[in-house]
């Protein structure tokens, strides 16, 4: 019985005793150090600071070492340790033309200004279980000889090449600085704008987004996405601090964007052109970034005047379950106990069943 | 990180309790009413307790004494956890006695003993709208609510009349305020329903992960949404506490073996062990508890 009369507190300490234990797993194998983890587990790093939203490696790390794992459980940490933090201010928008590109690709056109960068990705490996990755028999890869493409040259955007012929929507223009929604200080309310939809994408669980967006590609809301462009490399944060007015350099971080390039047949007001939907995270996510752009452009259909038939484009639906910290809480919390309520519906169901045995004995004696 | 001296009193930053209290002040002044506010990620997940907590972290004072209580007793686990939060990040004196407490969290139950003037109830709110299985949009309920629209609920209630003969709801089964707006009690056992009303204590409710706060201030008429010819009835047991035998108390069925042994206790642990040490000084013992 996990809970008596008395003796909740003493199993909670010894539940978490053994979870320390489990945590370590066998003292004759060294432990997982959080550099290890920062360095080698990269992509589970990123995935944790995007949708934890803070951007810090080593906590991130931290958390995934805490967390055995559990990238969830580690998002959790990480937004728990956040919603203790101070909030200087927002910083100026990043300028992700003005990257410093790791690698970047365009599905819509062969050759374009920038180039095409395809930097470290899976894509082209094949899925072979790699043996010498075992006990460190691999020793340190080597280097690729060549210097990053634009250490200097902006490299413009996909999007942007296609705005100069007027064939794609341009983007919103704000006035700077635009006040721009925060749905971790305001509670977000529907209808929601752009800025508060696609903060909560960011946010929101990878799987959940990555599941919307093949439904739109599979017919359910179907938006004719082409990969305009995907890129990820370093951008410098900006913040304007209230006392000195101008802008001061923060740091550089890291991110993936993804821009989705996607057909529309115009409307009365607009002619035929493209449309655009957008995705950003820290580090590198490239497989959230995509499936954020596709829900992100699933979502316009009320603002391009589209039919709300399928479940990507219904931003209620999207929004409420996105988060995965609020939907794993939820969901688990049924592991709490929940003896009164059910006590009440055993009493009913009795009841329930008594009456149901009268009307039978009445219906046969008739 | 791990060390409770660099958190605030309480957990939250002091903006934010500030923030919680304008919303819990708007609450008091429209009883029922659902406000939102900006709910922060707590260190216990969502769904177990984070908009309580966050409701009693920005009520609580220095010389408050709290009380937890998760299913009517201060020692279920998820109890025992926010406990241990309060004391370990506001340092506050705890107890388990519901008349010494000042503040009383809790999930699922009313205290059996009357609560008295200055006490704080808070509840702990999953689904804070009472209309949101009939109605799964935020944007459509909220609709429903401003307009007063309460048909659907109507038609549920009368509809489980016809099928049934009864109202087939037994916990989180939906009040009238003052009136006016319909409220979810949270899921507390129809039971608790009628301590609700008028009660001197203020009610609080906190919905974390809905990001909703409501209460009802002292004094306020709750009432169980029933018909004139189908009256609102209270759940009755048969029997009374099988360790302090009360009755007319609300009780939980403990499985006592695997053929289909069954013992009825108090659910409420601290009533149950005020009335074993003096069941007479209490004017409670096998009497009717008065509500």
């Amino acid at each position: 019985m996990y809970v008596a009369v008395k003796g909740g507190e003493s199993a909670i300490a010894a539940a978490h005793t053994l979870l320390a234990k489990e945590r370590r797993g066998d003292p004759a194998v060294p432990e997982l150090t959080t550099e290890q983890i920062r360095e080698q587990l990269t992509l589970a790093v990123d995935r944790v600071m995007s949708e934890g939203s803070l951007y810090d490696r080593d906590l991130a790390a931290l958390a995934i070492k805490q967390a055995r794992g559990d990238l969830i459980e580690a998002i959790f940490l990480v937004r728990a340790y956040r919603s203790t933090l101070p909030r200087f201010g927002y910083a100026e928008p990043i300028e992700t033309s003005a990257m410093t590109i790791r690698r970047r690709i365009s599905a819509t056109f062969k050759d374009l200004p920038g180039g095409q960068v395809l930097g470290p990705t899976f894509d082209y490996t094949h899925r072979l279980l790699d043996d010498s990755l075992n006990d460190g028999a691999a020793g340190t890869p080597p280097s690729p000889a060549r210097k990053p493409v634009s250490e200097d040259a902006k490299v413009p955007h996909v999007a942007d090449l296609l705005g100069h012929q007027g064939l794609i929507e341009p983007n919103p223009e704000t006035e700077s600085p635009a006040p721009v929604g925060d749905l971790t200080r305001d509670p977000l309310s529907f209808p929601a704008e752009r800025d508060l939809r696609l903060q909560s994408l960011a946010r929101g669980d990878e799987g959940l987004l990555l599941a919307l967006g093949y439904s739109t590609q599979r017919g359910y809301g179907r938006t004719h996405p082409f990969a305009g462009e995907i890129r990820l490399g370093q951008v410098e944060v900006h913040l304007v601090p209230e006392e000195l007015g101008f802008e001061v350099p923060l740091g550089t971080i890291t991110v993936t964007e993804c821009e989705m390039v996607n057909q529309f047949k115009g409307s009365a007001e607009s002619p035929p052109q493209f449309t655009r939907g957008y995705g950003l995270a820290f580090g590198h996510c490239e497989r959230k970034t995509m499936s954020m752009a596709l829900v992100d452009r699933a979502l316009r259909a009320r603002e391009l005047g589209e039919e709300i038939v399928a479940p990507a484009q219904d931003e209620e639906f999207v929004l409420s379950h996105a988060d995965n910290v609020q939907a794993t809480g939820f969901v688990e919390h049924l592991k709490l106990p929940h003896y009164v309520d059910f006590q009440a519906e055993l009493q009913l169901v009795r009841q329930m069943r008594r009456e149901w045995e009268d009307a039978q004995r009445k219906e046969a004696a008739e | 990180m791990s060390d409770a001296a660099t958190y605030n009193f309480g957990y939250l930053d002091e903006q934010t309790k500030r923030m919680i209290r304008r919303a819990l002040l708007k609450a008091m002044a429209i009883p029922g009413y659902q406000v939102p506010f900006a709910s922060r990620e707590m260190p216990m997940p969502y769904g177990w307790g984070t908009g309580g907590v966050q409701v009693t972290a920005s009520v609580l004072g220095a010389d408050d004494t709290l009380k937890v209580i998760d299913q009517g007793a201060d020692d279920t686990t998820n109890a025992v956890s926010i406990r241990k939060f309060f004391e370990r990040t506001a340092g506050i004196a705890t107890t388990t006695h519901t008349s010494e407490a000042t503040v009383i969290q809790t999930r699922h139950r009313i205290p059996e003993a009357p609560l008295r003037e200055g006490q704080i109830l808070v509840y702990q709110v999953p689904i804070p709208e009472p209309l949101r299985f009939l109605e799964p949009r935020e944007t459509e309920t909220r609709r429903l609510h401003a307009l007063e629209d309460y048909g659907l609920m109507q038609v549920k209630l009368y509809e489980d009349i016809a099928r049934h003969g009864h109202i087939a709801t037994t916990y989180a089964y939906p009040v009238k305020v003052d009136g006016r707006y319909i409220m979810d009690p949270s899921p507390t056992p129809k039971f608790d329903n009628p301590k609700m009303d008028m009660c001197p204590a203020i009610q609080l409710f906190g919905a974390g992960r809905e990001k909703r706060i409501y209460a009802l201030p002292p004094y306020t008429k709750v009432v169980s949404l029933d018909f004139e010819d189908h009256p609102f009835e209270r759940t009755k047991f048969d029997r009374g506490c099988a360790l302090c035998g009360s009755e007319g108390i609300y009780l939980d069925e403990v499985v006592t073996d695997d053929r289909g042994g069954r013992m009825f206790v108090c659910s409420d642990t601290d009533f149950c062990e005020s009335q074993r040490a003096a069941p007479n000084e209490a004017g409670h013992g096998l009497h009717e508890v008065p509500r």
